[in-house]
């Protein structure tokens, strides 16, 4: 498939899903630590994601990489928005400040009971 | 063959010259690492950018021989 039609198909799915995550395996069964971590976060912040499996989709797994200039999976999109990886995802859980990072993107929170 | 943590720190070096580079081997088996980098050049860059900048200093071997480099930047404002 051609490079632009590869492009179309990220752009694509960022633009449907406010949150969308590109990973290795699904949420319910990540098929790689790291993806796994950046479910796990994304589960407690309570935010609703579109995930796209790049073990399944090999053009995509090597075009996601091309699309953000970022070399490794799993890859978070916010409002399009390319926020991090595994690693920058830990860093602002931790440092506490993804509630601020997704109130401030006008993302929903459902606050788990 | 993973890379052994003194070529990731040369290779970062070469491309930040002033970073201070501190690499934990996390499992011991030389494939998964975490590289604290601190440099002068980060400032004022966002996260994704100073990850990037470390990342294109190891001219295309994240995700490939180096399968998990965790990275933690700082910058670094003292001389």
């Amino acid at each position: 498939m051609a490079d632009n039609l590869i492009t179309e198909r990220i752009k694509n799915e960022i633009n449907l899903n406010e949150v969308m995550l590109f990973m290795k395996g699904t949420p319910v069964f990540p098929q790689c630590g790291f993806s796994a971590a950046v479910v796990q976060i994304l589960n407690h912040m309570g935010v609703k994601y579109g995930s796209s499996d790049v073990l399944a989709d090999p053009e995509i797994r090597q075009g996601i990489k091309d699309f953000s200039n970022w070399p490794t999976v799993p890859q978070l999109y916010v409002k399009g928005e390319f926020v991090g990886g595994a690693d920058i995802l830990r860093e602002m859980f931790e440092d506490g400040e993804l509630e601020g990072f997704f109130d401030k993107a006008g993302i929903v929170r459902e606050i788990n009971s | 063959m993973p890379m052994a943590a003194k070529e990731i720190e040369m290779l970062i070096k070469e491309a930040i010259p002033d970073s201070e580079i501190h690499i934990e081997d996390l499992r011991g088996d030389g494939d998964h690492y975490l590289a604290h980098v601190t440099s002068r050049a980060f400032k004022g860059k966002t996260r994704v950018q100073q990850h990037q900048m470390v990342y294109d200093a190891l001219q295309g071997r994240m995700g490939e021989e180096l399968h998990a480099l965790a990275l933690q930047t700082k910058v670094r404002d003292t001389d």
